[in-house]
């Protein structure tokens, strides 16, 4: 077994409204920043013990499926690296 | 014979459901979460509150809570289940309905009476109003706006799905009445069979004549 760490960002699907990163945006917008957009993200980090690679990922994928993300309203990537 | 409310970490409305309940005559006792489904249990509510703090996504812990498989197999043989705001957030998020409700457009906590029309008048929840009514119940949550894919909610309107939406007083539905932005004005749906409902307004909060309008009670009568 090898020890990982698996790196799982959620976010929302385009097209879907982030309120909080409007209001995020609008916060910096106050303090005199210019930017054209922002978007926001969670990001998980699983630390796990794993056969190999492709095992870590599928557990953590199977983590998102089911938990960390909601397939409705989210999109998400998983990066596995040795930790 | 009695309906189960379901107490996790964190509800709130699960004694506002009691009374309100009890006031129609409708048997009722609130079930700790983690004791299970009492196995002569006649009906199921989802109670809103806060549970688990919204950690992650609103209603995302309660929904893998073990007692949601009790829950999923009841609603399957037929048991009327209810979710109320977080009730209806864990609903969704444990696939007793679809879609999913996010944060609200205006990003802030709304509380505030709204209008409702009914649109299906031939389910539990709405039997005892007729379709295009107009009724008046309060809102109380900061995650209400219904996201869906298109698709789905083509399905949800093919399959007369829909229960309610947000309105104005004479039930014209545009995005002015949309407190929350949730996608065609939706405040509620069914779930597969028409005994699993879910709605981010409270019933309960309006349904004892002491307190105000009781527009609420038919959608409890669904227990009855």
């Amino acid at each position: 077994m090898t020890a990982y760490t698996a790196t799982v960002t959620v976010r929302l699907k385009r097209g879907v409204l982030d309120p909080e990163a409007e209001t995020t945006q609008q916060a910096l917008e106050r303090l005199g920043f210019e930017l054209d957009d922002l978007r926001s993200a969670d990001r998980f980090e699983v630390d796990l013990d794993a056969a190999d690679a492709d095992d870590a990922e599928a557990r953590a994928t199977e983590m998102a499926e089911r938990l960390l993300a909601n397939p409705t309203i989210h999109d998400y990537t998983v990066e596995v690296a040795e930790a | 014979m009695t309906v189960a409310i379901i107490r996790f970490g964190g509800s709130n409305c699960d004694r506002d459901a009691l009374r309100a309940l009890e006031h129609l005559g409708i048997d009722a006792e609130i079930v700790w979460h983690d004791d299970g489904l009492p196995a002569d249990s006649s009906g199921i509510v989802i109670p809103g509150g806060f549970s688990y703090g919204d950690y992650l996504r609103a209603g995302a812990m309660a929904a893998r809570a073990p007692i949601m498989d009790e829950i999923r197999a009841a609603a399957e043989e037929g048991t009327p289940v209810l979710g109320v705001c977080n009730g209806a957030q864990i609903g969704s998020e444990g696939g007793l309905t679809p879609g999913a409700f996010t944060t609200n457009r205006s990003a802030r906590f709304q509380c505030e009476p709204v209008h409702l029309r009914v649109e299906n008048a031939e389910t539990p929840w709405t039997e005892a109003f007729e379709e295009g009514e107009v009724i008046e119940v309060p809102i109380a949550h900061g995650e209400g706006r219904f996201e869906v894919p298109d698709d789905h909610l083509d399905m949800l309107n093919d399959e007369n799905r829909v229960l309610f939406r947000y309105c104005d007083a004479d039930g014209n539905v545009t995005d002015e009445t949309n407190p929350n932005g949730s996608k065609e004005n939706v405040a509620g749906v069914l779930g597969a069979d028409d005994n699993v409902a879910v709605l981010m307004p409270h019933p309960e909060r309006a349904s004892l004549p002491d307190i105000g309008p009781t527009d609420g009670q038919g959608v409890l009568l669904g227990f009855q």
